[in-house]
């Protein structure tokens, strides 16, 4: 299969005043046959990044490779992307069998027989029955619609398949059935997906890799169980403890001077490490490290990339005396 | 339902079926009348000149003597044809326009957008007026002048209505399947804008007959000596007080032509348009079981006491007889998807359902009260100062046009009698309290102006401009983001901790009710399943609904190399409720049984309540793969 | 229009203030749109097919005459000239002479121009009086589909009232208060009985459409979560009515009251010919029939400008009423 790299991605939108940067520069790898799932708050440019993978968005600047080379615009699209809402991205006016046989490529197939047979296969490979081909997408549950959304992206022959928030707007027991169609596919077709979610808890059950956005940057990025197992910035460990379940009480392990700090205007990034008026080891706490607030902290490998001069384990959680090498 | 047979609805209603006929039989018209009276129409009677209305000539005569009557049924065709080209001309250089910025792309798109913005200021008549300047006064000048009237408005419709659709996620994905632009436009947009748009349509042509009426009317439209209603009508209006039939009878023509167009419109957009859902529903199951009954009565620490709670909108019952206590500073959750009646539940017994809604119960006690009894003057101190409210979105919580500390200041104005000066100070502390940074310079602001945790602590801040002894919480933090919902969480725990403040949380998470609640209450389908201690709810919960919720969504504690727990078919409907268990059509313990007979709500005697034949327990170890979803 | 452009960037650069930032865009917008309109005006009469002056003076009017006529109108002069000659002219307040009075063009707008706005002016005074008290109260009275009867008169009535046009009621109107019953003066402009007709005529139409939308507008806020915040208050339901329903209603109102305002500018055309009212309308149209096209080019500049002029105050209205306006991008 195929390896989808971002090389210093930049995606802004807006002019003059109003201008705003949503995707910073980032870099990012989906190694072939693995599932990268993206986390981050709201906002931080998660669902821009996969646009612009699509083309849906022009980039700014830097480069989206597929093994080494440009992403073709014209004949077979490589890429394919599945929608949060379920409610939204299949045309209501088409039959679902239309809307997958659009989606697959000239050529691939011949003939309306041929046709017919690939969207059949295609409803098959997302364990709904052939005949729903016929169906218009009001006859279908949401979680239905979502897997024709699927099936649809793998009509196209993807190399790659972009997952924005595909459950987060469905019904806490439909869920399920989505998550393990999204495992099952990729164990039996080796595909490389970008899972983005806002949910830790789905990005640790589908991911391989984990990569943690924050304000239009990549904070950190490493095997999944790396990362959750030893996150090393202060975000990551934020979200870790926010999502921390099962077990009752979160542990507000948040010191005063950030507890009570708003979310970053995207419009507005603070200078240096952007995570720094929030940052719970960072200058607000530590009266010393003033080059949180003016250098931007650059990801390199301890264990797996982290962007944050203080970036570390459990020696580094608060309380505890920063180490040696801030520069590094 | 079909697009035809919504059509067919159109014909369904007394407005539809007049409006239809009407137009019928002005089109009629406009093909017969002039073969059939075009001779007497047109027939010169020097004898009658000017004659006012008789038996013979039911409209009188014009200067020339000519029957006014048949003149007016045969102006018809002119009248009509007129008109439907001007709207066939507007209509196409409208279309055009508005399609521009999909086909141009946004730069170009823009250009357009942008003159069409300008030119929809003008008024028609205006632009009507000078392009009749332009192509000079006759129907070969009037119809280019009213056509591109017209354009403007349709090509603003147009583009509105084909950036909604474009930008939808099915646009983005055929795009993304290499689906070209043209492709694009004619396959998935305009398809998905027709009916609004013919709708639109219908409408302008009324417009257009109307106002070529008026362009004739003034003498601009057409000339001597061919005759619309228009020009008949700016004819009899000089004679008015001689023969006021030969200016009424082309005004009712003109109103009843223009009608039947606009009617139609009317009647169709009713019927394409978004439309509020009249499902077909069979009556609640009326099985006798006292739900959610037998709670220990009158409880001196019981802030709350629901029995038997019905919430219905004509027959459809979403909450079906539910009951639960609340003590002080106790904290309660209601957990379940989506529909099962949770927000209105908490929406029954804080009052706030509103007509067609309609709420029954054996006994709602609030403080002591008894809410369905309270005389309505009463009621509003009481629980305006000791219930408070908060709602899932506090993006659109707040009064958009109204300054935060104005909208938590009014409660103390209305409640505890403050002036506005001293409760703009309280709402300032309040604001203070909930730990609002800068709150003095806060409250000036508007709602947009605060994120979306912020609204929220704001929210409960107004819930503390009274004194509380109850906050509900409807998806409190289901909007934001995980970082963000911490602090709202632990905002509500300081507060119930600080003031013994009872807390009814309403979520479809139970990682949150976990986090915040003694209690959990478990609803589906309109009644509470289990009602247990959170500390039981992840190795003691014996209903199997809970037990699949809890294994249906993941948790950082899941087995990543087992498929996830799978709840197969959809939830159900609250119009037509099972008769028996609700659950078992999705159940796997479900027998006969549970078909045919509803389980109460039962005391385990150890602080739980469990509605099923079955609890505790287990099903066969089934739940692979995904085949087992929501059906195929 | 590098000076707008560059005037506005000098107004968004004075300060961050957003007030003074939307000013300078909206006055920027004003200018552009004043331009099209001149120059609109000034194309008009060119693109007349055939001799304007020929047109005007008939076919058997002498060429010399046409000849001097074109030559005093400047019309034999190179296009870009002329435009350049009717800024000029119309800087210096300068409208053009009547082809066929020969009285300047400014003077026939100003004669007549009062008459016309005293009839708008009232007319949407009334329309608003009317419309959003009658739409609230109904949206009040229906909403959750109650009192069905109710919302069926109201709505066919205001949908009938909104279809016909103008010139029809007030056609209408003569007949039954002054043919029938006598009671108001036909036509002409004297004294205040003869205000009444004119203005009513103008004013059913446009004040069903308004009190139609006000209902919709009001039904819809009423549906909001805010509506539903200020009830769990326990307000009075005046308050919730008043202060939290009507001003987020009035938002959508006011657009579309500023439409309908353009629009009633426009309906005075027909209105005033029907009354013989000596107001523009009326001029506009003799004109037209009489091809007196600098009359024509001087009151369309006037209506465009009331229009361009209604818009503006529409959209600072809209400022000041809704705080989300002033960074919303216009
Ligand atoms: N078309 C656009 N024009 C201007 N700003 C945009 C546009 N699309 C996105 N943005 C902004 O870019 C930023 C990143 O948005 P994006 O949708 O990528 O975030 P996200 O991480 O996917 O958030 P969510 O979790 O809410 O989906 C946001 O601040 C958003 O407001
Ligand atoms: S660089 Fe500094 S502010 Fe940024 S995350 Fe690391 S410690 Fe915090
Ligand atoms: S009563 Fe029967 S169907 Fe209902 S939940 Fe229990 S076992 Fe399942
Ligand atoms: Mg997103």
């Amino acid at each position: 299969m195929s390896e989808l790299t971002f090389e210093d991605v930049t995606v802004r939108f807006g002019s003059g005043r109003r201008a705003m940067t949503a995707v910073d520069r980032v870099h990012l790898t989906v190694p072939s046959g693995a599932v990268v799932g993206l986390v981050g708050e709201s906002g931080s440019g998660k669902s821009t990044l996969a646009r612009a993978a699509v083309g849906l968005t022009p980039v700014a600047g830097g480069r989206i490779l597929l093994d080494g080379r440009p992403l073709p615009r014209a004949g077979r699209r490589p890429l394919q992307m599945v929608f949060q809402d379920p409610y939204s991205s299949l045309d209501p006016r088409m039959t679902i069998g239309s809307s997958i046989a659009e989606a697959i490529p000239r050529g691939a197939v011949t003939g309306a027989a041929g046709r017919r047979d690939e969207v059949a296969r295609l409803l098959e490979l997302v364990d709904l029955s052939a005949d729903r081909a016929a169906c218009h997408p009001a006859e279908l549950s949401g979680g239905q619609r979502q897997r024709v959304a699927l099936a649809r992206a793998l009509a196209g022959r993807p190399d790659v398949v972009i997952a924005d928030e595909i459950t987060s707007a469905l019904d806490v027991s439909i869920q399920g059935t989505v998550l393990n169609l999204v495992r099952d596919l990729h164990r039996s077709l080796g595909l490389s997906m970008l899972f983005i979610t806002h949910d830790l808890a789905v990005v640790r059950y589908v991911s391989d890799y984990i990569a943690v956005m924050y304000l239009g940057r990549i904070v950190e990025y490493g095997p999944a169980e790396s990362v959750l197992a030893d996150p090393q910035h202060p975000y990551t460990r934020e979200l870790l403890a926010a999502a921390r379940r099962p077990g009752r009480e979160a542990v507000d392990t948040v010191p005063a001077q950030v507890a009570e700090a708003e979310p970053a205007d995207p419009h507005h990034p603070p200078p240096g490490c952007r995570f720094h008026p929030r940052c719970p080891v960072g200058p607000l706490v530590h009266a010393d490290r003033a080059v949180c607030r003016d250098t931007a902290p650059t990801g390199d490998g301890r264990r797996h990339r982290a962007a944050c001069h203080f970036a570390g384990g459990a020696a580094d959680r608060p309380g505890v005396p920063p180490p040696g090498d801030p520069g590094s | 339902m079909t697009s035809r047979a919504r059509w067919a609805g159109v014909l369904r209603t007394p407005v539809g079926v007049a409006a239809a006929v009407l137009l019928g039989a002005v089109l009629l018209l406009a093909v017969c009348a002039p073969l059939l009276w075009g001779g007497r129409a047109d027939e010169v009677d020097t004898a009658h000149i000017l004659a006012p209305a008789s038996a013979e000539h039911w409209a009188g005569t014009d200067n020339l003597g000519r029957d006014i009557f048949f003149r007016v049924l045969v102006a018809t065709r002119t009248s009509v044809w007129l008109a439907l080209l001007a709207t066939g001309l507007g209509v196409a250089v409208g279309l055009l326009l508005g399609t521009a910025p999909l086909l141009l792309g946004p730069r170009l798109g823009r250009l357009v957008t942008a003159a069409v913005n300008i030119a929809v200021a003008f008024p028609g008549l205006l632009l009507a007026l000078s392009f009749a300047v332009i192509f000079g006064a006759g129907a070969s000048g009037a119809v280019p002048a009213i056509g591109l009237a017209i354009a403007p408005g349709f090509a603003r419709l147009t583009q509105t209505l084909s950036a909604t659709v474009a930008g939808r996620d099915f646009v983005a994905a055929a795009r993304i399947a290499g689906v070209g632009r043209i492709r694009v436009l004619l396959r998935h947009v305009l398809p998905n804008i027709a009916e609004p748009l013919l709708v639109n349509a219908t409408m302008a042509a009324g417009g257009s007959l109307l106002a070529f009426a008026g362009l004739s009317f003034l003498g601009l439209g057409v000339q001597t000596p061919g005759y619309d209603w228009g020009r008949l009508l700016g004819e009899g209006l000089n004679g008015i007080y001689l023969n006021p039939a030969a200016a009424l009878v082309p005004g009712v023509a003109v109103v009843l032509a223009g009608l039947a167009f606009n009617l139609v419109g009317e009647a169709a957009a009713k019927a394409v348009g978004p439309r509020t859902a009249t499902a077909p529903v069979r009556g609640a199951s009326a099985d006798g079981i006292a739900h959610g009954a037998d709670l220990p009565a009158g409880q001196a620490d019981a802030v709350l006491v629901v029995e038997d709670l019905t919430v219905s909108f004509g027959p459809v019952t979403p909450v079906r007889g539910v009951g639960f206590t609340l003590r002080r500073g106790e904290s309660v959750g209601i957990v379940g998807e989506s529909g099962s009646g949770k927000s209105l539940t908490a929406l029954a017994v804080a009052q706030l359902i509103e007509q067609p809604g309609r709420v029954e119960a054996r006994r709602l006690e609030f403080l002591g009260d008894d809410l369905l009894r309270t005389p309505p003057r009463a009621r509003p101190r009481l629980l305006g100062t000791s219930l408070a409210m908060v709602f899932q979105d506090p993006m659109t919580s707040f009064n958009p046009v109204q300054r935060i500390g104005r909208q938590l200041a009014e409660v103390a104005e209305q409640h505890l009698g403050q002036r506005r000066g001293p409760a703009l100070a309280r709402a300032v502390d309040r604001l203070r309290a909930v730990r609002i940074p800068g709150a003095a310079r806060r409250a000036r602001q508007f709602p947009h102006e605060f994120s979306g945790g912020m609204r929220q602590r704001a929210m409960i801040g107004m819930g503390l401009m009274g004194e509380p002894k109850l906050i509900i919480a409807d998806e409190p933090t289901t909007a934001l983001d995980v970082t963000v919902q911490r602090q709202v969480l632990s905002l509500l725990a300081d507060v119930r901790a600080a003031d013994d403040v009872a807390v009814l949380l309403i979520s479809h998470d139970l990682g949150v009710v976990e986090q915040v609640c003694d209690r959990v209450l478990v609803m589906y389908a309109g009644r509470f399943v289990e009602d247990l201690p959170v500390a039981r709810l992840r190795d003691g919960a014996r209903h199997p609904y809970t037990r699949a919720l809890l294994g249906a969504v993941p948790d950082l504690a899941t087995d990543r190399d087992q498929p996830l727990v799978v709840i197969p078919g959809r939830p159900a409907d609250p119009a037509a409720p099972p008769p028996g268990c609700a659950f078992a059509p999705r159940c796997p313990l479900a027998d006969d049984h549970c078909v045919r007979a509803d389980p109460a709500l039962v005391d385990d005697g150890s602080g739980g309540r469990v509605a099923c034949w079955h609890a505790d327990e287990r099903p066969e170890p089934v739940l692979s793969a995904a085949t087992e979803g929501e059906g195929r | 229009m590098t000076s707008t452009t560059a005037s506005t960037a000098v107004f968004a650069h004075l300060s961050g203030n957003p007030w003074l930032r939307f000013a300078a865009r909206r006055f920027g917008r004003l200018l552009v749109s004043v331009w099209v309109l001149v120059t609109a005006a000034f194309l008009m009469i060119h693109l007349i097919p055939g001799d304007p002056v020929r047109a005007a003076l008939g076919n058997t009017a002498p060429v010399e005459l046409v000849e001097a006529r074109r030559a005093t109108l400047g019309l034999n002069n190179p296009l870009w000239q002329q435009y350049a000659d009717y800024l000029r002219h119309l800087f210096a307040g300068d409208f053009g002479t009547s082809m066929l009075s020969g009285m300047p063009v400014s003077q026939v707008i100003g004669d007549r121009l009062p008459a016309t706005a005293e009839l708008a002016g009232l007319a949407f005074a009334l329309a608003v009086l009317v419309s959003i008290p009658l739409g609230l109260v109904m949206a009040v009275l229906t909403r959750g589909g109650r009192r069905r009867p109710v919302e069926l008169a109201f709505t066919s009535g205001s949908v009938l009232l909104a279809v016909v046009p103008e010139f029809l009621v007030a056609v209408g109107l003569v007949y039954v208060f002054s043919v029938e019953l006598g009671w108001a003066p036909v036509a002409m402009r004297q004294g205040p009985s003869s205000y009444v007709l004119p203005v009513l005529a103008l004013a059913l139409g446009p004040a069903s459409v308004l009190a139609r939308i006000v209902r919709v507008e009001t039904l819809a806020v009423l549906q909001a979560e805010y509506i539903r915040t200020a009830r769990a208050k326990r307000l009075p339901d005046r308050r919730v009515y008043l202060r939290h329903a009507l001003p987020n209603a009035l938002t959508a109102t006011i657009t579309v009251g500023g439409l309908l305002l353009g629009a009633m500018v426009a309906g005075t055309v027909l209105a005033e010919n029907v009354f013989a009212w000596p107001g523009l309308g009326s001029t506009i149209v003799s004109s037209i029939l009489a091809k007196d096209y600098p009359v024509v080019q001087g009151v369309v500049l006037v209506y465009g400008l009331g229009v361009l002029l209604v818009n503006l105050v529409v959209d600072v209205a809209l400022a000041l009423l809704d705080p989300r306006s002033t960074i919303r991008e216009s």
